[in-house]
């Protein structure tokens, strides 16, 4: 469960954002969509806590974000928040399973080799485990990078133009994907594009 | 999964860089460790065998050549004195033993020295197996030369003339081993000892061959006539020192020389290329920090996103910080332990080829002391360099940073 209540942020004077509220319960999804410009990667960011608000409230999982130190923040977001980006990135020096128990180790949890294993099988990329990140398709590294936001079971998932990079085949097994990973383990889903392609895939839709 | 873990990968992405910044330091640490290593060695065997020697006689001459003739074997004799002009130095008061040393011959490359049972005594050898020889053409070995040779007791050998292999035989007059020195690092190792009357005997021999023998059994210092390679010299207090070498040079043929003031120089001379070899090594280390800062520095620039990626997913900057340095100081280990190795392979090689030529060996691969400090050296560089471009992770933009890319 998430919120963001009068968002507001500025990079400088001419250059400011005010963000319409945002509520997005467990196991519910949001499609937050908008035009290059609007804000949609700094809403992101705002709800990731990777950027503090310059107004207004961000309650994750019941708890409001405000007036937490940067360690707590990044304690918070390691435990609730798992982070798809709109291109995947890695830590190219590692294999692919390594980056996802990465976020494990990082998250300070037990490496969990068997979840790893499990979400490879689903999403399909098991075969490629052992292999660097950098050797699979745009598609293949989408769908690792969902398989590592998922890896401590956050409460709410975060996608920042999942499938801007992606043919129509592959955009709709990432959104699939998505959807019904997060809704197994009931967490909130947020999705910010541009893409239309994914209108009609969300019911709740807030326009930037 | 941990950060040693990660550094390790992160290491093996970037081999060539990695190798370099390694193979940098390591010619560094090996470089000084060897001259650490040599320098030790070197100094300890020309100590060992200088201690308790005040003074050297010899033939005049170049004073360094009669130093390392007489004390280490390992120059050319400067030429003969005579052996009452040896004998007189017993004489005076502050002289507590006079050595008279008689060489020229040799077998196999190791020499042959007559002389004195004081020769024995002053360098604490002790016969490990047969006895100390007490007649003429007897011989008792150094140990090296027994490995070396292939000697044994009760074997006889005949001599050639000069200190290298290729002399004349003195074919007609053998020697007769009986007994071998143990080891105790000092010049006797690589020595054949007799007799002065040996040397003698021989060269009698072989110019008056038709004359009858005399001197087998005399007692030495009674042949006033004969002549001696040098003589070591030991003081009964420090105020011969001010006195007798002057006395030396211009009352007699003979000159008189200071093995702690020749071995100085000769230091001195070493020094300076030791002093250059050494600035090299300091050099090479720097640019191996330079390897290693510059190399983090770039791998940073292309690994930012990464980084940010990192702290998104809940790792601390001290943390990501800590991973850096670990790449540093794994490069400082690496080349370190590498530059140890290579520094004893160094070591080995240059005994191999002293021994060879001098039958000097320096053996000792142990760590030295001074090796500790080097290690901390290396790791501080190794960390220095490293924290120095990986201080920009607590400046990092983190929303920027996954926003622009």
């Amino acid at each position: 469960m998430i919120t963001g209540t009068n968002l507001r942020f500025a990079y400088s004077a001419q250059k400011k954002f005010s963000f319409p509220d945002i509520k997005c319960k467990n196991g519910e999804t949001l499609l937050i969509l908008g035009q290059s410009g609007k804000g949609k990667t700094t809403l992101l960011h705002l709800l990731a806590l990777l950027l503090k608000p310059d107004s207004g409230e961000i309650m994750i999982a019941g708890t409001s974000a405000n007036n937490l130190s940067n360690s707590q923040l990044a304690q918070v977001r390691a435990k609730n928040i798992g982070i798809v980006y709109q291109r995947p990135h890695f830590v190219s020096s590692l294999s692919v399973l390594d980056n996802m128990l990465l976020s494990n180790y990082l998250g300070d949890q037990k490496p969990d080799k068997a979840k790893a294993t499990a979400l490879a099988e689903q999403l399909g990329f098991a075969d490629h485990l052992s292999k660097k990140p950098s050797r699979l398709s745009q598609g293949e590294q989408q769908r690792v990078s969902i398989a590592r936001s998922l890896m401590n079971n956050p409460n709410i998932i975060l996608a920042d133009e999942p499938t801007s990079n992606l043919d129509d085949n592959n955009c709709q097994r990432v959104i699939e994907l998505l959807k019904t990973q997060s809704a197994s383990i009931g967490a909130s889903l947020v999705v910010v594009t541009h893409d239309q392609r994914l209108k009609d895939v969300f019911s709740n839709q807030v326009f930037l | 999964m941990n950060l040693l873990k990660i550094s390790i990968a992160n290491l093996k992405e970037k081999k060539l860089n990695s190798f370099l910044s390694a193979l940098l330091l390591t010619l560094g640490i090996g470089m000084i460790s060897l001259l650490l290593l040599l320098n030790k060695q070197l100094d300890e065997q020309f100590r060992r065998n200088i201690k308790g020697i005040d003074l050297v006689v010899g033939a005049k001459g170049s004073p360094l050549q009669l130093i390392l003739s007489s004390i280490y074997q390992i120059d050319a004799p400067t030429g003969n004195v005579p052996l009452s002009e040896v004998n007189s130095l017993r004489k005076n008061p502050f002289v507590k033993t006079v050595i008279p040393l008689s060489m020229g011959d040799s077998y196999q490359g190791f020499r042959i020295v007559g002389t004195t049972p004081k020769y024995t005594e002053h360098f604490q050898a002790k016969v490990a197996q047969g006895h100390l020889y007490n007649a003429s053409m007897e011989v008792t070995i150094g140990s090296k030369v027994a490995r070396n040779t292939g000697l044994k007791i009760g074997d006889t050998f005949s001599s050639s003339h000069g200190l290298d292999s290729e002399g004349d035989v003195h074919g007609d007059r053998k020697y007769v081993v009986k007994g071998i020195f143990e080891p105790n690092g000092s010049v006797v190792d690589q020595l054949i000892l007799t007799r002065l009357s040996s040397i003698w005997d021989i060269h009698e021999h072989a110019e008056e061959n038709h004359e009858a023998e005399k001197h087998t059994l005399g007692p030495e210092h009674e042949d006033e006539d004969k002549q001696v390679t040098s003589a070591l010299v030991q003081f009964r207090n420090p105020m011969g020192l001010m006195t007798i070498p002057r006395q030396i040079n211009e009352n007699t043929s003979m000159q008189a020389a200071l093995p702690s003031i020749e071995i100085n120089r000769l230091f001195s001379l070493l020094g300076v290329g030791i002093e250059t070899l050494r600035a090299l090594a300091l050099v090479i280390i720097i640019i191996a920090g330079a390897s290693v800062f510059i190399s983090l520095y770039n791998s940073l620039k292309e690994r930012k996103y990464e980084m940010a990626l990192m702290l998104s997913m809940g790792a601390t900057r001290t943390k990501l910080f800590l991973m850096l340095l670990l790449e540093g100081l794994m490069l400082a280990i690496i080349g370190f332990v590498a530059g140890i190795v290579l520094s004893r392979v160094g070591l080995w090689l240059f005994s191999r080829a002293a021994e060879q030529d001098f039958h000097y060996s320096v053996r000792q691969f142990g760590i030295l002391p001074e090796e500790i400090y080097l290690f901390f050296a290396a790791l501080f560089i190794g960390l220095l360099a490293a924290a120095l471009p990986s201080l920009g992770i607590y400046k990092l933009n983190i929303s920027r940073t996954l926003a622009e890319e």
